[in-house]
């Protein structure tokens, strides 16, 4: 995230401070004044002066103020100033290094360990207790939820122009689908969560499937999430349908209703071909889940479904390889053997798996013309990943600032990807098991895919940082909670605002400028190792010696263009006035401006 | 195995062929397989084989609709030069055997893996068995065995086609006295060196070129006495004055009382140059700094085999360790120590104003890697096109690079053949990529350079020395009565490529020069250096995975070790310096026409994927990639273009003539990530989907196994 309004050194731009830097010709910024950043509603609690001990330039005598919202560090010396503006929402651990009779330098203070791919070290003086303060202050507004405490986004009054809250709506997104039709229909039957706690009140469902068949169904899917409708071809008419595990068990339960409903669905876009439900389990655990009560759809009771498993690996494999990775990039950098270890995280093997699995649902509604069925165990996890990469494949609409604003509401939050579990918000157990890097793989394989076709989205990395970092901030209500049931109940809408209120009133900001919109054109990335790469931007983004250029300069050279192409078209159509007003009306033949600029918008 | 094709259809199609090369044995009926998709699809063709280049020709080359954009004039799609030809299999019942020498069986199948990566798959199953005999035993013998250099279809070209060199070529050749006097003007080197004209006639030795340029105060009879080892030979000059020197050593001795000798003359010459005028001097023995000859030609040649792909199937299945194969080559490693050791010499001119002799045993091989690189990253002129082919003449084709040798062109020895041409090629497209805006060449630019490598119509890369070019071009002159052979040099690109493919080669980013503004350049350039350091608390040098100390310490040590300290002054300077360096300048802006150091930290060194994956259809990006972004520049340029050119017409002016050409695009949105190389236009959408894949996590097999969440969900079926 290192934007020019960026402070020098391990520094978070995650707030628009910008007003207050200024940046200096030597690129280094200077606080105008000694005022640190505040949102509306945010307040300060303490401050304290602390060493921060910056494991890329030694220690760093500042001063540290928290408020309800953030830690802030500001140096004492000014050349260069290290500013830290890091969100407390980020805070996964607090931890107390030596005690009251350690001995040696700075060996007495405070590790935090962030859930951005950093941790901050501060050392405090020994006198008087000067830790304990600000220890309970800290823990007291990061782990809001631990303490009785509200989220900051319930006290947040900031204002933007744009709504984030209307992005979203299930009914114009499954209209501009083409839903309901003729096959398809919504059905309310979720609407005070009473089928599933952990879907969206509205579905679309097969419209040969009554309500009652659906209540059936329910009672033998994992947590009642049935097969239900997230995207339709507008060509072939198949569907990407989504939901959890068949409730088989060791005995291999069968359930007529279950395998009717399925039967339905593969009817209904009027190819004779078989189903195809992607399981994305290793096979392994698909079999093992048997013993719990779970499985998968077995080839007899589903004779006209074919069955493939992705192999893509649990929460807990995802969450311990993200550790490795953040070994070998934080601090340091693995230098030597950097290939090796970077592949010993397995962290690319695991995108690729899962970009790799999206591609084949994507390919074969669209090519293979057949209806498919992703789940894994629950489907909030791994189907999530599936259901939304293989849309952003087929569907040149979630390319868009908008249309992906819209893929996350839908196939992310609305159904019930839990991401207070997963992130832990405000929760101070950080060994938490639960806790799983999914939504931080999905936008991963965005970004990858954005870096394989650059001129295909019309949102640009800061857009995924952005997003990324208000996954934990806390400071909108967008990912707070586990379910929309959840959500309504701490009228989550009312009471906070959305992430896409900041992004859509300043979407400059997010936009690609090297954009061209395409229609529905599938795009497809190759999920090869030779193409994936670490998301360096992101990942090592605290390293001020892995540093991009910002601005990127060839996005630069071409706003250059873009500004001389219209200087030229403005000068050209002022001379081409005048000379024609010299040569009065006795010429017919002189091309007019209007003539002028449209012939060179044909080029585009 | 079927195949499935129409009936071959024999049409009398015969070879291009160049003035002086002649057709020395063909095969009809063979069949070329398309690598695409590993299915057995293909076409049927005559295979020929000429004294220049192995060719395929089908009827449909000859139709012109598909005229790719980006067309070589010599060597077409299914050409292949002598010298290209890296190593030929033949298969026999379904296995492959390497193919050298003599042959006494006659495969079924013949598999043509190139230099430029390019693999070719022909089948000689429906060929007549004579044909077969005359063609594999002619491609084997004429690509991989032993040649006379007067065989080298160099010099039948040049005897027979009429050669003008381009006058409008801007490249500096540094054949004349002239060229170096005008190269240390350049620099502002005159001042204590001199271009010298003692190797007049090869008197001093027949490696060194012509002219070269030393420190004044070395007299002739010292360049003569040891046939100019152990002399500093002046590369360049930075603007503070301090000088890149080179350095060839003695060869060891047995005799004491000879060694002895020399090392008396070297300690006399390193006094009398490390005097003032002259700066401090640093010496650098590269043959005990750099990986050897021996280890890079091992590295590469494990790096190619990564590339050369059969089939889709090979393909993924090298997919699932890629990180871990890579790094095995060692070849990314060696690129990253190579930019480490330009930074470090950067470093002593750059900010300790000492002079850096960089010394080899002959000083053509690693040298020249170094100081090649050292200039492009400080003097801003090697970032030209002409300046960096300018740069290739001085230190590698005069400056005594074995070409003939390292590329093995002549298969005499392979013990001499070492990459060492690619590798700075390689170093400097890591510069390239990661400053795209600070050269005038392009990505393209450097692949189409490494091709050229084996194009044996130039006489640039087919030499070990200007002596041995010197001497090839009079000698056996006489029996063609046309006068000493006038060679082709690379550099006239025309040759190669028309007006519209040469515009691939010029980069669109490339920010020109501002017109030079004599008083703000001083303290532009000079005087930030110290404000470079970091104010702040001196950090510990960094312990565990410490970033230049190997490296320094590695320097230091070979320097004491040599015990010529006393010309050193590195003692008291932290060894962090040279850390320090590199961090503060990369926190501060690119200046892009002033010094630039590459970045390389594990993630930033990359594979140079146009060279090495251009051939790989799996690896296509259909509508993406680099060129994606480059497309969409080259219209908009095109359009500013044609903008101005509307412009001066309403100014009536006469039409401008400076305008560089912009390659064309059409259709960018849809351009193959390997444009402009992909030869197949892969019409199907169909998604590369991997055929392998790793499941395997063998250390966590206790997470691997559970579930998401542990929750008994046969509990609610009760």
């Amino acid at each position: 995230m290192a934007s020019s309004s960026t402070p020098k050194y391990n520094s978070n731009s995650l707030e628009n401070s910008s007003k207050r830097v200024r940046t200096l010709k030597d690129g280094t910024n200077w606080e105008q004044n000694e005022e640190i950043p505040r949102l509306p509603g945010e307040t300060r609690v303490t401050d304290k002066d602390v060493i921060y001990m910056c494991p890329f330039n030694g220690p760093v005598k500042g001063r540290v103020y928290i408020t309800n919202y953030r830690l802030y560090l500001r140096s004492v010396e000014n050349d260069p100033v290290v500013i830290l503006n890091v969100p407390l929402g980020v805070i996964s651990r607090i931890e107390k290094m030596g005690g009251a009779s350690s001995r040696g330098e700075n060996s007495y203070g405070l590790d935090i360990t962030c859930k951005d791919m950093r941790n901050l070290r501060f050392a405090l003086k020994q006198e008087g207790h000067s830790r304990r303060d600000i220890f309970e202050v800290l823990t007291k507004y990061a782990f809001p939820q631990s303490h009785n405490l509200l989220f900051f986004a319930f006290v947040n009054e900031e204002k933007f122009p744009a709504n984030g809250w209307m992005v979203y709506n299930p009914m114009s997104e499954y209209r501009r689908q083409g839903l309901p039709n003729e096959r398809w229909r919504v059905t309310f039957i979720n609407e005070h969560y009473g089928l599933c706690d952990t879907y969206p009140s509205l579905l679309v469902v097969p419209y040969n499937a009554t309500d009652e068949d659906l209540k059936k169904v329910a009672a033998f899917r994992s947590r009642n999430r049935i097969p239900v409708l997230s995207w339709i071809h507008p060509e072939t008419q198949a569907v990407i349908m989504r939901c959890s595990q068949p409730l088989v068990g060791m005995s291999g339960k069968r359930n007529k209703d279950d395998e009717r409903y399925l039967d339905i669905i593969r009817e209904a876009n009027g190819q004779i071909s078989k189903l195809t439900i992607y399981d994305a389990r290793p096979s392994v655990n698909a079999v093992a889940n048997k013993a719990t009560g779970g499985g998968y759809e077995g080839e007899d009771a589903y004779p006209n479904a074919e069955l493939f498993f992705l192999d893509i690996h649990n929460i807990h494999v995802m969450r311990e390889s993200l550790k490795k990775l953040k070994d070998i990039v934080y601090p340091n950098v693995e230098e030597s053997h950097w290939l090796s270890s970077l592949e010993s995280t397995h962290w690319l093997e695991h995108i690729k798996l899962v970009l790799t699995g999206a591609i084949q649902v994507a390919d074969k509604v669209s090519s293979g013309r057949s209806s498919v069925l992703v789940h894994c165990s629950d489907g909030w996890d791994r189907t999530a990943q599936l259901t939304s990469l293989a849309m952003l494949m087929l569907d040149s609409y979630y390319r868009t600032i908008e249309g992906f604003e819209v893929l996350v509401q839908k196939e992310w939050i609305s159904f019930g990807h839990k991401f207070a579990s997963r992130i832990g918000h405000g929760d101070k157990n950080h060994a938490d098991a639960d806790r799983s890097p999914i939504f931080l793989q999905f936008i991963d394989c965005v970004w990858q895919m954005s870096k394989q076709f650059p001129t295909a989205f019309e949102f640009n990395e800061q857009f995924l940082i952005t997003i990324l970092d208000h996954l934990y901030s806390c400071r909108f209500g967008t990912f707070l909670y586990n379910s929309e049931f959840l959500r309504e109940k701490e009228r989550v809408t009312e009471k906070t605002l959305s992430l896409w209120s900041l992004i859509n009133s300043e979407k400059s900001k997010y936009t690609n400028p090297f954009y061209s919109k395409e229609l529905n054109r599938a795009l497809y990335p190759v999920a090869s190792m030779r193409h994936l790469e670490l998301w360096v931007n992101y990942y090592i983004r605290w390293n001020p010696r892995i540093r991009q250029q910002q601005p990127n300069p060839v996005e630069q050279r071409y706003m250059e263009l873009l500004a001389l192409r219209d200087d030229y078209i403005r000068r050209l159509e002022e001379l081409q006035i005048t000379n024609n007003s010299k040569i009065s009306n006795s010429s017919a033949s002189s091309t007019s401006p209007s003539q002028m600029v449209s012939q060179v918008q044909t080029h585009f | 195995q079927e195949i499935h094709i129409k009936e071959p259809i024999e049409k009398e199609v015969n070879p291009r062929l160049l003035p002086g090369e002649l057709l020395l044995c063909e095969a009809s009926t063979v069949y070329k397989y398309m690598q695409e998709d590993g299915s057995n699809r293909g076409t049927y063709g005559k295979l020929v084989c000429t004294n220049f280049k192995i060719s395929f020709l089908d009827d449909d080359s000859a139709s012109d609709d598909n005229e790719p954009q980006f067309k070589n004039k010599i060597v077409g799609e299914n050409d292949i030069t002598l010298q290209c030809v890296d190593q030929i299999y033949g298969v026999y019942d379904e296995k492959k055997k390497l193919l050298t020498g003599q042959l006494r069986k006659y495969p079924e199948k013949l598999i043509i893996y190139c230099k430029d990566l390019r693999v070719f798959n022909f089948c000689l199953r429906y060929t007549k068995e004579e044909e077969v005999k005359r063609i594999v035993s002619g491609i084997v013998h004429h690509s991989q065995t032993p040649k006379l250099l007067k065989r080298l279809f160099l010099f039948s070209y040049a005897s027979a086609a009429p050669n003008y060199t381009d006058g409008r070529n801007q490249t500096v050749m540094f054949e004349t006295l002239e060229d170096w006097r005008d190269e240390l003007e350049r620099t502002k080197g005159n001042v204590k060196y001199k271009a010298v004209t003692t190797n007049e006639g090869y008197r001093v030795s027949e490696k060194l070129p012509l002219y070269f340029v030393v420190p004044i105060c070395i007299s002739e009879e010292s360049i003569l006495k040891y046939e100019g080892r152990g002399i500093p030979i002046w590369c360049w000059s930075c603007h503070n004055g301090a000088a890149l020197l080179k350095m060839s050593t003695f060869p060891k001795e047995q005799d004491d009382s000879t060694s002895q000798m020399q090392k008396a003359f070297l300690d006399g010459i390193y006094k009398t140059i490390s005097k003032p005028p002259y700066e401090l001097l640093k010496l650098d023995d590269l043959s005990s700094s750099l990986p050897s000859l021996q280890d890079i030609q091992t590295a590469y040649t494990r790096f190619k085999q990564l590339f050369l792909i059969d089939n889709s199937t090979d393909f993924w299945a090298t997919d699932v360790k890629w990180f871990s194969l890579l790094e095995s080559t060692n070849w990314l490693e060696i690129i990253r120590r190579v930019l480490k050791k330009a930074i470090e010499v950067a470093e002593c001119l750059e900010i300790q104003h000492t002079n850096v002799l960089l010394i080899e045993e002959s000083a053509t091989d690693l040298c020249c890697v170094i100081s090649s690189l050292v200039q492009v990253m400080m003097d801003s002129y090697s970032r030209t096109k002409s300046g960096f082919q300018s740069l290739i003449q001085k230190e590698w084709v005069i400056g005594g690079h074995g070409f003939l040798d390292r590329c093995n062109h002549l298969h005499k020895s392979e013990k001499e053949e070492a990459p060492v041409f690619l590798l700075l090629l390689n170093c400097v497209w890591q510069l390239v990529q990661q400053y795209p805006p600070a050269f005038e060449f392009t990505e393209t630019y450097l692949t189409v350079l490494s091709d050229s490598l084996y194009v044996p119509i130039f006489s640039t890369f087919f030499f070990n020395s200007q002596h041995q070019r010197d001497t090839n071009k009079s000698g056996e002159s006489l029996k063609t009565q046309s006068g000493p052979f006038r060679f082709l040099t690379v550099w006239d690109w025309a040759v190669q490529f028309d007006p519209k493919a040469q515009a691939f080669l010029n980069n669109p980013l490339y920010a020109e020069k501002p017109k030079p503004d004599k008083s703000q350049r001083k303290t532009a350039r000079f005087k930030h250096q110290r404000q470079l350091s970091l104010p702040l608390t001196q950090a510990k040098p960094s312990t565990k995975r410490g970033f230049f100390r190997e490296e320094t310490d590695h320097l230091i040590k070979n320097i004491l070790g040599k015990r010529i300290g006393k010309f050193i002054n590195s003692s008291d300077e932290p060894p962090n310096s040279l850390r320090e360096f590199y961090d503060s300048w990369h926190s501060k802006p690119v200046d892009y026409h002033g010094l630039l150091l590459p970045r390389i930290d594990g993630p930033e060194i990359k594979v140079w994927a146009q060279r090495y994956l251009r051939w790989i259809p799996e690896a296509q990006l259909h509508g993406g990639g680099t060129i994606a972004t480059a497309a969409k520049i080259l219209d908009l340029m095109e359009e500013v273009q044609s903008l101005q050119v509307k412009m001066d017409e309403e100014h009536s002016q006469a039409v401008s003539g400076d305008v560089h050409s912009v390659p064309m695009l059409r259709n960018s949105a849809r351009l193959s990530s390997l444009f402009p190389f992909a030869l197949l236009q892969r019409q199907s959408v169909k998604p590369a989907l991997p055929t392998s894949t790793w499941k395997d996590l063998e250390d966590e097999d206790d997470l691997v196994k559970r579930d998401d969440e542990f929750v008994d969900l046969s509990g609610d079926m009760l």
